[in-house]
């Protein structure tokens, strides 16, 4: 034990250096924020809560092509397809269990029709069991509501696609 | 070195190939793959999409594989840069009128054009025009159109053309305008038209009832077997979570080739009726209550074991041998001999001369080779559509056919002789052909035939079939089932085995059922136990069950005698029992009308099991889809059955123990010998009825499989001669 150490140790030295990085911090400005008051900045990328999207004209866009459900690797999507009235290929059922979902995006990258996104609603809870499926009607419903800031967030990232 | 192979280099590699062959049946055979699109082994070559372009040395062009037969000296490049580029050239023409729209395709994962789309391709387009459009046909409730996506391989026209017989689907137009079509707005009717969906090469011609209803990559597949005919062709089961959603053939070059009969192909839909039984059902006066299995099997073992042996069994010839032989084993338990599956036959008075089997008499893939045939009592490409493809093969090889028919049904191939005579004269008409054949060799006819030998008078066209018979190294002379529905068909096979015997020829009985052959096997008629051996009573056939009322019945395997008989009383015999139980997929008021118990039991895609098919080809297959509601397969229901009433050694484990036992009780080797009886043939038959019983109302199972019963053939009603 050299002499600058027995100095350091009897001075509380470097207890003043912890504290002086507090007193510093202390006058800056502040990186919490008060949620749900306040909320941070969230890119146009995140993936929160999925939906899917419809055309302007009200038709919905899944053509049933699986490959969401092909591509997902936590197989929490299950899809059942058939001829729709008009002739057309649709879904009968497409479900998606949140419990299982990774939200890796994988799905919304793998839709050749942008029908399932992903978007930056990250604030979702269940209550009671089977709440965690999302059932077809409850995924357009989301699309439906949230269409203008799917929208946005679409053309946002769309200079780098 | 012989005479007919020349040496060729493929790839570097010195190989030796058939003088005549094409480069491309060269490269398959040594692994080097060429890709294309028009070509397929079974079809004539077309070499109409140039995608198999390969180099071939001092070749000033790259020459098409399909359609080069190789020469002495000829070096192949497959893989050379000029072929990559001639191939991948071709490909982008290709793609160049192929729409985008693979998600939406049936096709997409398993479409040839995806997969060499991914190999020859280019990631980008430079086609910047306007793609062709081609407007969508209706050919009928089975094959769906996106004539669009269509790239003119014509492997459609070729298959019509030259395996079908009968040329549906054609092409007008030419280069870009070029289109398949029917020429005028008709549907493809022929028995296996449906074939051309798996030959189809991009997803132009897909299955319109599996429309949309599942991808190529999200199922599973299992083998099943055909439960419709004594073909016993090879099928793949596509399941998907437990679900059969559709059936398409494997390959078998002994049995079906590539080819399967659409009847094969779409009856998976009677699985998922509307009026599948789904839990057992017990009868309470006039009501039904849905009950356990342990209630409903308690009922129906005491209601048997009461019945003892006034009990009778009628069972499905399209059952696997091994239900068939657990209802041997039931009913011969309780005392009784009272068990058969011959439904529709006609006559019974000869059923103990019968061979240990009703067989074909020879491998079906001999069939290809028959020099001569004659076709007694059968509307063949409709009782056994694959059967009738290998005759077809033989007629256009040469082979001299000739029918003789109730009706006139149409032949897609050249038929030498077409006798059309009412069912009363058909033995004469018979007895007259045996004459000639004897006259021709100058021996007697057997004693019990000689009077109506004498009888016939006897045509040119009755010599001329003779003739055909007794020349040539293969023939054959089978009885149909048109002759098996006959009041007098054991006149009908007595005077076949006997014009068999003076020409030479094999016997062969198209017995009805997928499993006939299987059901003799393990003793599901009343006069032969399992494996062949003649109980000392013989029981009650079919026909005698059904005429004189039994105090109890079980009917297995979906069978609904009202329709599956050739009674009419069968209802009234069976609403006149005081106990029937029936173990069946399905439920109708009918069978609610009659029965006591229904015990819901596996449809054929549901359960595992042998059957053994008309050439004595066993095949087993595992089951492919999740039994519906409660429902058991049926040798599980039997097994237990056979438990609660007592019958020794009836523990099986698995549905394999119960045909290995089975197998060990029928011997090593298993032919069917020749039919070998004393017939007495008095006269010709006075009055006699024939009911050609329409190919889509065969079974349960397809009377309720809806896209069949809407093509032309599923509306046509039955006929009765």
């Amino acid at each position: 034990m050299n002499l600058r150490s027995v100095f350091k140790t009897f001075l509380l030295w470097e207890l003043l250096v912890g504290l002086s990085v507090t007193l510093r911090t202390l006058f800056r400005k502040k990186v919490t924020v008060n949620y749900p008051e306040e909320k941070t900045p969230q890119s146009p990328r995140f993936r929160g809560l999925h939906a899917q999207r419809r055309y302007p004209n009200g038709e919905e866009r899944c053509i049933a092509c699986k490959l969401c459900e092909a591509v997902c690797p936590a197989l929490a999507i299950t899809i059942e397809s058939d001829i729709a009235a008009d002739g057309t290929r649709r879904t009968t059922r497409y479900d998606i269990d949140l419990f299982k979902c990774i939200y890796c995006g994988f799905c919304e990258e793998a839709c050749p029709v942008d029908a399932i996104v992903e978007t930056r609603i990250h604030e979702y809870h269940m209550e009671h069991r089977g709440e965690n499926i999302m059932t077809k009607d409850k995924l357009l419903a989301v699309g439906d509501r949230y269409e203008a800031m799917i929208s946005a967030d679409k053309a946002a990232d769309a200079a780098w696609r | 070195m012989s005479e007919d192979l020349v040496n060729v280099e493929v790839d570097g590699v010195a190989r030796q190939a058939k003088k005549g062959a094409m480069i491309i049946q060269v490269t398959d055979a040594h692994d080097a793959y060429v890709p294309r699109f028009c070509y397929h082994e079974k079809l004539p070559i077309a070499a109409n999409c140039r995608m198999c372009l390969v180099e071939v040395e001092k070749a000033p062009k790259p020459m098409p594989a399909c359609a080069t037969p190789v020469a002495e000296g000829m070096k192949i490049f497959t893989k050379s840069p000029r072929a990559l580029a001639a191939q991948k050239a071709t490909m982008e023409f290709l793609l160049i009128n192929h729409p985008l729209d693979c998600p939406i395709c049936d096709q997409g994962g398993e479409c040839e054009l995806q997969d060499l789309a991914m190999g020859y391709g280019r990631d980008i387009s430079r086609f910047v025009e306007r793609k062709r459009v081609v407007k969508d046909k209706n050919i009928g409730p089975l094959v769906s159109t996106d004539m669009t996506r269509c790239i003119h391989c014509t492997r459609c026209v070729r298959f019509g053309q030259d395996v079908a017989g009968i040329q549906e689907l054609g092409t007008t137009g030419r280069g870009e305008w070029m289109e398949i079509g029917t020429y005028i707005e008709r549907s493809v009717d022929h028995e296996l038209s449906a074939n051309i969906i798996d030959l189809c090469p991009v997803g132009a011609l897909n299955s319109k009832p599996f429309r949309f209803r599942a991808r190529a990559w999200e199922m599973t597949q299992a083998p099943l077997i055909s439960p419709h005919d004594g073909a016993g062709s090879n099928l793949y089961g596509h399941v998907l979570r437990g679900k059969l959603m559709r059936v398409v053939p494997r390959v078998n070059e002994a049995v079906n080739e590539t080819w399967i009969s659409d009847r094969d192909r779409f009856s998976y839909e009677g699985v998922y009726s509307a009026d599948r039984l789904t839990t057992p059902m017990l009868r309470e006066g006039r009501e039904w209550r849905a009950v356990g299995w342990e209630a409903a099997l308690e009922a129906a073992a005491s209601g048997l074991k009461r019945a003892a042996d006034s009990l009778g069994v009628l069972a499905s010839p399209s059952s696997p041998v091994e239900e068939l032989y657990l209802l041997n084993r039931l009913v011969r338990g309780l005392g009784s001999h009272n068990i058969d599956h011959r439904l529709r036959q006609g006559d019974f008075r000869d059923q103990h001369a019968d061979p240990l089997f009703p067989s074909l008499g020879q491998p079906l893939a001999s069939v290809d080779a028959l020099d001569a045939l004659l076709v007694i009592g059968s509307n063949l490409r409709h009782e056994i559509p694959i059967l009738a493809h290998r005759v077809r093969k033989a007629a256009r090889r040469g082979a001299r056919v000739s029918f003789l028919n109730p009706a006139r049904y149409e032949y897609l191939f050249p038929v030498a002789n077409y006798l059309e005579v009412a069912p009363a004269n058909q033995a004469l008409e018979l007895a007259a052909i045996l004459g000639a054949a004897l006259a021709g060799s100058g021996t007697a006819p057997p004693a019990g035939l000689a009077g109506l030998v004498r009888a016939a008078r006897i045509s040119d066209e009755h010599k001329a079939i003779a003739a055909q018979l007794a020349g040539g190294t293969q023939r054959a002379i089978w009885l149909g089932a048109l002759a098996i529905r006959h009041p007098a068909y054991d006149d009908l096979r007595a005077l076949a085995a006997a014009l068999a015997v003076a020409t030479g020829a094999t016997l062969g009985v198209l017995a009805e059922g997928a499993n006939a052959a299987g059901a003799y096997l393990a003793g599901a008629v009343p006069h032969r136990d399992a494996g062949g051996e003649v109980p000392s009573i013989p029981g009650l056939n079919a026909r005698q069950m059904l005429e004189q009322p039994l105090s109890a019945y079980l009917l297995a395997g979906g069978v609904e005698p009202w329709l599956d008989s050739a009674f009419e009383q069968a209802a009234k015999s069976l609403a006149g029992a005081g106990f029937v139980v029936a173990a069946t997929p399905y439920v109708t008021d009918a069978l609610r009308e009659v029965a006591h118990v229904l015990l819901p039991i596996g449809s054929f895609a549901e359960t595992s099991g042998t059957y053994v098919n008309l050439e004595g080809r066993w095949q087993s297959v595992p089951g492919a889809a999740r039994p519906v509601g409660e429902s058991r397969p049926g040798w599980k229901v039997y097994r237990v059955l056979c438990n609660l009433l007592g019958i020794a050694g009836s523990e099986y484990q698995s549905s394999e123990e119960v045909r290995d036992e089975l197998r060990r009780t029928c011997g090593e080797d298993l032919e069917a010998g020749p039919y070998r009886g004393a017939h007495a043939v008095a006269a010709a038959a006075e009055a006699a009825r024939v009911v050609d019983v329409p190919m889509y109302q065969i079974d349960a199972l397809v009377r309720r499989a809806p896209s069949l019963q809407r093509t032309r053939d599923g509306r046509a009603p039955a006929v009765t001669y």
